[in-house]
């Protein structure tokens, strides 16, 4: 089918940027592919809360710092100082479009705290922020016919040809047909890569393809080596306990009953919330401060593995309801605990992904025509680490730009490519279907086989800490994953409809692709920084050698190659990043 | 009491390229007491048979994928843990009251169409381009404004209140609890202005007027949205719209 723009991804960053394309230009005809309905995509699981400057006592400048330090001066600072400037107009847009932000007594609209931010600069719709702002840009949508959405249809590729992007492959997930969407623009917004790792926070469906669909023809995946743990997630199934328990005071004790943060240089252990402090900290430093408790046997065990205790109790049973109305249903759902009288068992869990195909600050790659927007591109506003509040913000902001960028773009393109595009089209939904067709022969490794050896890898080699040898396993494994996958994957299901064993093949295959291109990247970045940190001979921050974004070039059937280009500063010169010490006391609202 | 070793799991499977008769087919599969029915279904995909066909996504009951009908209830997977399900055996089928696609997958797109035809979006004032284009500040909305329709706002869209009501199953342009909830959603919240646009559908014979009052809605709702006291408000609303209609004729736009 024929069509101006086409969106795959019916997440938070697809939709604003469907909406944003629309409201450009009210002629585009756009289609919005998503292999979910877009109301379960993974930003509904999103808890804690948005960034933006709102306060009296914020400014641009402190958003920006914050953001910069708290990714180690590997953020791209042209495009922060673009994002936080960007921010409130974009969570102020979603409240006229009907988000229940929470509200203060005089109904204006309440801040929070969030680790690594000096001031309460989170928006929140008590602790189910990703899901309201999700619903309303979905309602928000169904206002707007001239998007034109096609639920549960899984993307498999793109097409290419001499002018660029000339149209995207799909399966109609239901009746298991193939589609080509014809159109010379598209953005990828297909969220990030956590599940190839086995303990994620993240929905079944983070798998990663719309990396691996960019890298395969030819777009460089940047920083995929900056992982992001977050601190506490519910050991075994990895499910988010939100930063908003901190942001609102909670406690993290170890097995003595310790604050433990204290000896991470995080202290000192006030009884008040100071920012930047303690439970305030950032991710990347959390993560690894457990690591260390785990190692030191200070961890209490649980059936499901070590964990340290997020102690809420002191907040009380009124400001639980208000404030974190899931995370209490939660605990008592799925641990039988009530967080009013019991602390929550939680340990870090694979959260975000950091990196991501590589775009400028209008989502554009260096594909033309093919634009990406939120966790799976890269603008370079994370760096590092990326600070909690932000990437909802961030698939607000980049996703209007890569809309309205790609709503232009598509106005002046060339005109549709011609009867090639359909053999191309032919040749390369032969792939996919081929996968299905010889899925019977015998001596096949299962998809659950290898995703479970990926993410034994993954685990054990591209961890919170990592070691050259570590991650040179984890290459080494990868590697040979992906050559027998290649050789075939087994599946009993041979049918077309709804054939959900099919679409985990496929999604396997990507998820590899990206798996391999983190080892690569971490193993090619000698030093230490924000979430990457190293065991080995490069366990220190190396701003003269290592200030660089990486650039992985993937291979269809070798290694990825990984290129280092200079990061963009522009006021803020690398310093000392330091957390803790004299914080103003702050009186919680 | 010991725990079992296994849990025996039963489910009504369907595939459209065999419709003529659905099949029971049961697996055994390990029992963990804390393990949730949704990891059980996975472990059988995973495993034992890669044909069983079923939604999911989350694993945390908000993405709303999940929902079947367990031992006769609707309910979400991820939600139900072995332990509250043993000894079993734990009978598995479709959400009641859709068509199917294929196994436990129904199709979902007569209540996506009554999204749209329900206004189940917020209508804000009418603004200058420029000022729309881009707004200043936030307005202002009271907790108690707030509570007003807070509630319903919680809708995830799992269904499960569909497969509840009696009245869809015997009619299916109803428009039904969950449209309903996130019709009185929009008109309850003080920075709409849609609630004229949304009258027709409300009064409508598929509208309000034809929920009965049986209130299994509410009771299967996973998230506490009480779509039977959103229908009863909107009947009231409906109501007194009639009777100022009668007194006011003109009134009505």
């Amino acid at each position: 089918m024929d069509c101006d723009l086409v969106i795959v991804g019916g997440g938070g960053a697809g939709l604003r940027a469907a909406l944003a394309a629309t409201l450009a230009d009210p002629g585009l005809d756009i289609v919005l592919v998503s292999k979910v309905v877009p109301m379960r995509s993974h930003t509904v699981a999103a808890e804690g809360g948005a960034a933006a400057v709102l306060r009296d006592d914020d400014s641009f400048a402190q958003h920006f710092d914050d953001t910069v330090s708290g990714g180690e001066w590997l953020c791209d600072q042209r495009a922060v100082e673009a994002f936080v400037a960007a921010c409130p107009q974009e969570l102020i847009q979603l409240e006229r479009w009907g988000c229940p932000w929470s509200r203060q007594d005089d109904g204006r609209v309440q801040t929070r705290f969030f680790g690594g931010m000096r001031v309460q600069r989170t928006w929140f719709a008590a602790d189910r922020t990703g899901f309201h702002m999700l619903h309303t840009l979905f309602q928000t949508s169904l206002r707007h016919p001239s998007i034109r959405r096609h639920d549960e249809f899984f993307c498999t590729d793109l097409l290419v040809d001499e002018h660029g992007l000339a149209g995207v492959l799909g399966v109609d997930i239901a009746r298991g047909t193939p589609v080509l969407y014809r159109a010379r623009a598209a953005v990828l917004a297909t969220g990030g890569a956590g599940r190839v790792y086995a303990h994620n926070t993240n929905a079944g469906i983070v798998t990663g393809e719309g990396m691996a669909l960019a890298a395969v023809h030819g777009v460089a995946l940047r920083d995929l080596e900056f992982v992001q743990w977050h601190p506490t997630a519910l050991p075994g199934s990895g499910i988010l306990i939100t930063e908003g328990c901190r942001g609102e005071g909670g406690l993290l004790l170890n097995a003595e009953g310790r604050r433990y943060l204290q000896d991470y240089d995080l202290g000192p252990p006030d009884p008040w919330p100071r920012p930047r402090a303690m439970e305030l900290g950032p991710r990347d430093r959390l993560s690894q401060a457990f690591w260390h408790e785990d190692r030191a046997r200070r961890t209490v065990t649980t059936p499901q593995g070590s964990a340290v205790l997020l102690d809420l109790r002191h907040l009380g049973a009124e400001r639980l309801a208000e404030r974190l109305p899931m995370i209490s249903e939660v605990a008592r759902r799925f641990l039988g605990i009530d967080p009013v009288t019991t602390p929550i068992p939680v340990r870090p869990a694979v959260h975000y992904t950091m990196g991501g195909v590589a775009t400028g600050l209008d989502g554009a790659t260096a594909l033309p025509g093919l634009f990406a927007a939120g966790e799976c591109a890269s603008t370079g506003i994370h760096g590092a680490n990326r600070l909690g509040s932000n990437s909802l913000a961030e698939l607000l902001v980049f996703g209007r730009a890569a809309g309205e960028a790609a709503a232009a773009w598509s106005r002046n393109a060339p005109s549709a490519a011609g009867g090639s595009l359909l053999r191309e089209a032919q040749a390369r939904a032969g792939q996919a279907y081929a996968l299905l067709a010889e899925g019977h022969q015998a001596g096949r490794p299962r998809v659950a086989e290898l995703r479970t050896a990926m993410h034994a890898a993954m685990e054990d080699g591209v961890g919170i800490f990592r070691d050259a040898e570590g991650m040179q396993r984890a290459c080494q494994a990868l590697a040979e994953l992906r050559a027998r996958y290649r050789a075939g994957v087994a599946l009993d299901d041979r049918s077309r409809s709804f054939n959900t064993e099919w679409l985990a093949a496929i999604e396997l295959g990507h998820a590899l692709q990206v798996a391999e291109t983190i080892a690569h990247a971490a193993l090619a970045r000698r030093e230490s920084r924000g979430a990457h940190r190293r065991r080995d001979a490069w366990s220190a921050r190396d701003d003269a050698n290592f200030l660089v974004h990486s650039l992985a070039y993937c291979d269809p059937q070798a290694a990825p190659r990984i290129e280092h280009v200079p990061v963009t500063l522009t006021r803020s010169a690398p310093g000392e990043r330091s957390y803790g010490g004299a914080g103003a006391r702050v009186a919680l609202d | 009491m010991t725990d079992p070793e296994t849990i025996l799991i039963e489910v009504l499977r369907w595939h459209p390229d065999t419709p003529e008769a659905p099949w029971w087919q049961s697996y055994e599969v390990p029992y963990r007491a804390d393990a949730t029915l949704l990891e059980a279904l996975q472990t059988i995909k995973d495993d034992l048979d890669g044909t069983l066909t079923f939604r999911w996504s989350c694993r945390m009951a908000i993405c709303g994928s999940c929902g079947c009908m367990v031992n006769g209830r609707p309910e979400l997977s991820c939600h139900l843990l072995l332990r509250d399900l043993a000894p079993g055996p734990v009978r598995l089928e479709p959400l009641a009251h859709f068509p199917v696609i294929r196994d436990l997958v129904i199709d979902q797109q007569d209540f996506l169409d009554k999204l749209p035809a329900v206004g189940a979006y917020l209508v804000p004032a009418e603004e200058t381009e420029a000022a729309a284009a881009a707004p200043a500040a936030p307005s202002r909305q009271t907790p108690a404004q707030m509570a007003d329709y807070y509630q319903y706002a919680q809708c995830i869209n799992c269904l499960l209140c569909y497969s509840a009501c009696p009245q869809y199953g015997l009619k299916p342009d109803f428009l039904g609890p969950a449209a309903l909830a996130l019709m009185a959603r929009h008109d309850a919240d003080s920075r709409d202005h849609g609630q004229a646009g949304r009258r027709a559908a409300r009064d409508a014979d598929t509208g309000v007027w034809d929920c009965t009052l049986v209130g299994h809605c509410t009771e299967v709702c996973p998230q506490g949205v009480d779509p039977a006291r959103a229908i009863n408000r909107n009947k009231t609303a409906s109501a007194r719209d009639y009777v100022f209609d009668l007194l006011l004729p003109g009134r009505r736009r």
